[in-house]
């Protein structure tokens, strides 16, 4: 065991696969020499070479259009989007390309490629630095979308995606890179290297996709998160002294809809909370879902806690983003109807 | 080919000639002298400009002595006031960097070593006419008489008077009135609409042309060639500047494709009259500027300038360019500082000295720090005078919807 940030364990993951399998290999935008803005493929390139680990031209629809093609080669390639605010050069090749490949050639071809990016505010980053797309990728048919929320799941989850055959798109909440951050932006995170989550195997291992985590047991609500919003939610169950379960769904999508429709039939109330804009986000598909499958549980209407359907500011940012205490309000909502 | 005859294949990734540590050989760059390019005709068939996209327009020797056909023949008072738009962009760009550094602004991106390709092409350029920038043309607005400095600043420190409401990241400007087109995050998008305003002004019989502004490393997004095609098909009034300022970020230029051809080679395969000029000689700029815009009003259709330069500082405040290149590069780099060249030249013409300049400098420390003053009155991000939480509903549409206006009470403003 070791302790690791976020960012050492999507490292740790990705210099345990070059290692292990001579199909992977890692590129994207300022990865190579550099080791990416955020640092996640630093001296990897100096490990595996130039041509496992390399620099590629600022075109995501590139980027994904070569890790299309060398899947389909039976290479594994891992690309990294700079930000998961442009991927969007990238959708035709990943909605109509990677998506879909293994279908239209009924198996003839497949595309195990993983697409990390980075995600998520609460960096001033403003309108291009801050986006949470998971819902765009998720209404795609075909495609795997992960969302870690803490060092060990990220390494266990990002080698997953990459021995998975289909395409992933891997999406790293980049507020809690460095510690799990609760929202309360005016207080100093705690580190990483402080957290149990923090302590990560140095060698392979696994988590599973398609696995939702109980990260806090509870009784009287279930809230549903991913990524940052679980360590918001966790804040807001400890200040308003409610009795929630947070499921910790990891992947999106496909899910481990089995974990989550027990937690809401055992507490009969839901919020669900995503930092991601309100309209035809991720959350209008879970609270179907939990419509859908624990209707004659509920004791109590579901509340979503969401961002606004606005860009994402520069300056108001912490108006903008769904912090501890309008989950707060959310749980307390829901503990109040019957 | 026999079987046994094939040798296994290689995967070629360029690297830079110089690493940290290192002295990079700028012997790539392929110069051509002060004076030696030839000025083709505004209406030569653009089959016969080819030569041009790999040779180097440059008009100013390293004796500051104007040569050759590209020199626009300026007078000292435009010279001078060319200088002093370059100086007050690089003032700017320090004290903006200081006050980030002093935490008064979350985020910078300095121009540093660029100053006179948006000095010198704005100065080319007529009212009316539309840039759309990247973040590194501050020159553009600064190099201006009237340069909105003050907004500037407040758009910079987030702060109540800030033009963009605090929606923007610092430096991502929008300025309608003084032809600067609202700045994207998103690179290259900014190309290709470019060319459809100027479409729009050909369409509409206007005069007015565009011009759009783009990063070596950004020519690999599809906009940018998008961009070629559309302006090459319909002839549009569009000048198309890469800005070859030899890195995006950490990646050289060669990673975008810069390696044994230029990036001014793109615009020729299109049909697009193409040159590869010195960015950092303020007359050569002024020069090819006026080629292209003449030749764009003249319905002669859109031209490709590559605009040979050096990103002399970080990236960005959160970019630290020791990691990936030689910490010596600008000193050493051949095509020298646009503000050094053109002083020398004002000097060696009798029209300038270094008591003037010294002089020059002060006074526009002066105005750029008024202007700080004044911005700061109106607070910023860091003393949390900013545009209220309700603002971030406005704008998204027209009016503002139902649903929206249901959000803005939830949020209790
Ligand atoms: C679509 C998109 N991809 C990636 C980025 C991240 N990014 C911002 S600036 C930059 C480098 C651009 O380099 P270049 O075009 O050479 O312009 P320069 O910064 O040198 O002026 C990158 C990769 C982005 N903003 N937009
Ligand atoms: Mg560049």
């Amino acid at each position: 065991m070791a302790q690791m940030t976020m960012i050492q364990a999507l490292r740790s993951a990705m210099d345990v696969m070059l290692d292990r399998n001579p199909e992977v290999v890692v590129f994207g935008e300022d990865v190579g020499y550099f080791g990416g803005v955020f640092r996640c493929t630093e001296g990897l390139q100096a490990k595996y070479g130039k041509t496992r680990v390399f620099d590629t031209p600022i075109s995501e629809g590139g980027i994904v259009g070569v890790a299309v093609g060398m899947g389909a080669y039976g290479l594994r390639p891992v690309a990294e989007i700079q930000f998961a605010d442009y991927f969007y050069p990238a959708s035709d090749q990943l909605v109509s390309e990677a998506a879909r490949l293994r279908h239209r050639s009924a198996g003839d071809f497949t595309c195990p490629i993983t697409v990390r990016m980075p995600c998520g505010g609460g960096i001033y980053g403003g309108q291009t630095h801050s986006q949470s797309p998971e819902a765009l990728f998720t209404h795609v048919c075909g495609l795997r979308t992960v969302l870690p929320s803490n060092p060990y799941d990220a390494k266990g989850l990002l080698i997953s995606a990459i021995e998975n055959d289909d395409p992933v798109i891997f999406l790293e909440p980049k507020r809690i890179y460095n510690g799990p951050f609760d929202g309360h932006h005016d207080k100093p995170v705690v580190p990483w290297s402080k957290h149990p989550l923090g302590e990560v195997p140095e060698g392979y291992y696994t988590v599973p996709l398609e696995s939702a985590k109980i990260f806090r047991p509870g009784q009287d609500v279930t809230v549903i998160a991913y990524g940052t919003m679980v360590w918001v939610a966790e804040a807001a169950a400890n200040e308003s002294g409610i009795d929630a379960e947070i499921v910790d769904l990891r992947s999106l999508w496909p899910m481990d809809l089995d974990t989550m429709v027990e937690s809401v039939k055992k507490t009969g109330r839901c919020v669900i909370v995503h930092e991601a804009t309100r309209t035809s986000g991720f959350g209008a598909e879970l609270l179907s879902l939990v419509q859908e499958h624990c209707f004659y549980d509920l004791e109590a209407p579901i509340v979503r806690v969401t961002g606004w359907d606005t860009p994402y500011p520069h300056a108001q940012e912490w108006a903008y983003f769904p912090g501890p205490e309008r989950v707060g309000e959310a749980l307390a909502r829901v503990m109040e109807a019957s | 080919m026999p079987m046994d005859r094939r040798s296994p294949l290689r995967l070629h990734v360029p690297e830079p000639t110089g690493r940290p540590g290192q002295l990079t050989d700028f012997s790539y760059l392929h110069l051509s002298p002060a004076g030696a390019v030839r000025r083709p005709q505004l209406d030569t068939p653009v089959q016969k400009t080819g030569d041009l996209c790999y040779a180097l327009v440059r008009v100013l020797d390293d004796d500051g002595q104007a040569k050759g056909p590209w020199n626009p023949k300026l007078s000292p008072e435009v010279l001078k006031q060319g200088l002093r738009g370059m100086v007050r962009t690089r003032v700017f760009d320090a004290r903006m960097l200081v006050a980030q550094r002093q935490k008064k602004i979350s985020f910078y991106m300095q121009s540093l070593g660029e100053e006179a390709i948006g000095t010198a092409h704005s100065m080319a350029l007529g009212p009316g006419d539309m840039n759309f920038p990247t973040y590194r043309q501050q020159s553009l607005l600064l190099a201006r008489d009237d340069a909105p400095m003050v907004e500037m600043i407040c758009q910079l420190l987030s702060n109540e008077r800030d033009p963009l409401k605090g929606r923007q990241l610092p430096v991502m400007y929008s300025y309608k009135k003084l032809g600067f087109f609202s700045i994207s995050g998103n690179l290259a998008t900014q190309f290709i609409q470019a060319v459809g305003w100027a479409m729009a002004s050909a369409i509409k019989g206007d005069t007015r042309i565009a011009s759009g502004w783009i990063g070596d490393g950004s020519t690999a997004e599809a906009d940018f060639h998008t961009a070629l095609t559309f302006a090459h098909v319909y002839r549009a009034p569009v000048i198309l500047n890469v800005v070859n300022n030899q890195w995006a970020i950490s990646s050289f230029q060669a990673i975008a494709g810069g390696e044994g051809s230029t990036f001014a080679a793109r615009g020729v395969g299109c049909g697009i009259a193409s040159l590869r000029v010195d960015g950092n000689d303020f007359l050569a700029v002024y020069g090819a500027s006026c080629w292209a815009a003449e030749r764009a009003r003249r319905n002669l259709g859109p031209t490709l300038i590559e605009w040979l330069t050096y990103r002399a500082g970080a990236h960005s405040t959160s970019d630290d360019p020791t990691k990936y290149r030689p910490a010596d590069d600008w000193e050493r780099f051949p095509l020298g500082d646009p503000i050094e060249r053109l002083k020398r030249h004002l000097i060696a013409i009798g029209a300038w000295s270094e008591e003037q300049h010294a002089a020059m400098q002060k006074e526009v420390e002066a105005e750029v720090v008024a202007a700080q003053k004044e911005a700061e009155r109106f607070g910023s991000l860091a003393d949390g005078h900013l545009f209220s939480n309700s603002t971030m509903f406005d704008d998204v549409f027209e009016d503002v919807p139902d649903h929206l206006r249901r959000q803005r009470r939830q949020l209790g403003v």
